[in-house]
């Protein structure tokens, strides 16, 4: 069984703090961490190929940063991880960078299984697995939060807006994992000294065979036109001992007048 | 003469069908369509695939569709997102569209992906507003990023067709106006319903479970409960208002109730009209998961807890005291009103 998994570095939003005044997100010193549902993945495929052994290669494209997440995901059990990083991938969207992962999951592969977190934190479109997993024409499934391995495939469950829906998908396939599928436990000892001490895998544009205006910010069909921040702006009146009932009554009014009671 | 010719620019609305009705959202799609095709001198055909559908399609016509483009057939009963993603490739093979939008549901945001991968174009997920760019008929697609602390406007400058997700309640429901449309029931090859893909079940969580999404009110609970078994007094609560109840992603961890529920970064993004949090302190990855909301309520007894700093009204004290009170001030409120 060779499994892939599909991972991002993103700002750890557990350490972020606002801006009060201006309502945005301070973003300067905060750490870069594995993207929290990409944990998930990792451990999911960690897993099956301590039961049913094979090989487990993580994957990443960012700045030459992103080494420290994929030493980390070695850490918990990966054999292997790439590092897809040149200034030409830089700037891509989620077509571009699928495109890319695509490439190196053709020249790297075949996998049996590949794994991403459903979403991150940062960009939050949930569309990158979806991408790759068209553009190799392999079957894929999304918001899954539990997954059981047969001999030819996997049966999983989606978790959607009204319960959970089932589905069996043959390998290869692709999956984008929600938080609820497992329980990444942490790296131990000797998996630390093994991300510590491990060769990382390094791919340029030029290893690949994809077209420049297939690559990076070239590449990709969309373009961000501009970037604001909007200003929540609230003032809380805020209600406290014998006052609560002022607060309640002023909430009762508030309902009222949005036609909500 | 050249106008005559003008080939009539589409914007195609691919929606579902849920329990044989339509889905709210279609229709919030649909009206948005009928706006951004007022601008291009456009039409708007809406598509729907279902294996029974109860209810007439005028509604759509009414919501501002020109078109309602069906797809009926005893194997979409259950979700498959390789059928879908045929059916959308097959209609817009026929039918060329110059913008596509579809619901940012689990559905959606896993179909429309897999479509723009293959049609090599622009996805722009989650937006929360859609407009023409006037000079060049271009569809902005603005959307939050980072739970809503970065708004971004993105253009898909020269790939067609230029398509975009949108989250339920993003857009009003339009107000119905008269008006007819056209219906085309849609025969499909076989190929477009073969599948490697094989669903086998779906489940409802209950039978009057609703996405908190498509809710005015929502009513969240933290770790502040204490106990899995006090979320009774937030249903309660949501009953009264017609609302559902939101859990912190600490709650569902402790497995205090299912992730559905879950309200943030790593669960839902909600946008109600009324947004209460009892016993929730206010985690970034949680408010970046509600501040949108209209009118938010905070109830919780530190007095620094974050959620006071985004919270129209705070209440500062015990839950078990408050939310009590509460209840029967609106239950109060309720009898007067009858």
């Amino acid at each position: 069984m060779r499994i892939a998994v599909l991972m991002k570095q993103v700002p750890d939003t557990d350490d972020v703090k606002l801006d009060e005044e201006k309502g945005t997100m301070i973003r300067e010193g905060i750490g870069a961490v594995i993207n929290p549902l990409d944990l998930h993945a990792i451990e999911a495929g960690r897993q099956f190929v301590e039961q049913d052994g094979g090989t487990l290669s993580v994957f990443s494209m960012g700045p030459p940063q992103t080494e420290e997440s994929l030493r980390e995901a070695i850490a918990m059990g990966a054999h292997t991880a790439t590092l897809l990083t040149d200034r030409k991938f830089g700037g891509a969207d989620t077509w571009a960078t699928a495109r890319t992962l695509c490439e190196i999951l053709k020249l790297e592969g075949p996998f049996d299984l590949i794994l991403a977190g459903e979403k991150a934190t940062d960009g939050e479109t949930g569309q990158v697995g979806p991408e790759v997993a068209a553009m190799l024409g392999i079957p894929f499934s999304t918001y899954v939060s539990a997954i059981e391995k047969k001999s030819d495939g996997v049966i999983v469950t989606r978790t959607v807006e009204d319960g959970y829906e089932t589905q069996f998908l043959p390998f290869p396939c692709l999956l984008t994992v929600l938080n609820n599928l497992n329980q990444p436990g942490m790296p131990t000892l000797a998996g630390k000294k093994r991300g510590h001490s491990a060769t990382l895998k390094i791919v340029k544009a030029a290893d690949l065979s994809i077209p420049e205006d297939e690559l990076g910010l070239i590449g990709s069909p969309t373009r961000v036109s501009k970037v604001f921040y909007p200003k929540i702006q609230r003032k809380c009146e805020v209600y406290t001992l014998s006052d609560i009932r002022t607060g309640i009554e002023r909430i009762v009014r508030e309902l009222k007048n949005r036609a909500l009671l | 003469m050249e106008k005559e010719n003008r080939v009539i620019p589409r914007i195609l609305v691919i929606s579902e069908v849920k329990k044989n009705h339509i889905l709210p959202v279609t229709f919030e799609l649909a009206g948005k369509a009928a706006e951004l095709a007022r601008k291009i001198e456009g039409a708007v055909d809406v598509l729907l695939f279902y294996d029974r559908l109860d209810e007439p399609v005028d509604s759509l016509f009414q919501a501002g569709a020109d078109r309602a483009l069906l797809v009926e057939d005893s194997r979409l009963g259950l979700f498959n997102q390789e059928i879908a993603v045929k059916i959308g490739l097959e209609v817009l093979r026929r039918y060329p569209a110059q913008i596509v939008l579809a619901a940012a549901t689990t559905s959606g945001r896993t179909f429309l992906p897999a479509m723009a991968a293959i049609l090599h174009t622009g996805l722009t997920a989650d937006c929360t507003g859609l407009d023409i760019e006037p000079e060049t008929g271009l569809l902005l697609q603005t959307r939050p990023a980072i739970g809503g602390n970065v708004m971004a406007t993105i253009k898909t400058p020269t790939h067609r067709p230029q398509m975009a997700t949108v989250r339920p309640r993003t857009f009003p429901k339009p107000v119905p106006v008269q008006r007819k449309g056209a219906v085309e029931q849609l025969e499909l090859p076989e190929s477009c319903f073969s599948s490697k893909i094989v669903p086998l079940s779906h489940e409802r969580i209950s039978d009057d479970y609703t996405n908190i999404q498509d809710l005015d009110v929502v009513v969240t609970g933290g770790k502040g409960l204490k106990k899995p078994e006090n979320f009774a007094l937030l249903e309660k609560l949501a009953k009264l208002l017609g609302g559902g109840v939101g859990a912190t992603r600490p709650t569902v961890e402790a497995k205090w109730i299912d992730y559905p529920h879950q309200v943030g970064l790593s669960g839902k993004v909600v946008s109600p009209k009324f947004y209460l949090a009892a016993g929730v302190s206010g985690a970034v990855q949680h408010l970046a998961g509600m501040q949108t909301a209209e009118f938010i309520v905070a109830i919780n007894k530190d007095p620094e807890a974050g959620i006071f700093k985004i919270a129209d009204i705070g209440l500062c004290g015990d839950l078990f005291e408050i939310l009590p009170e509460l209840i029967a001030a609106l239950e109060k409120e309720r009898g007067e009103g009858r």
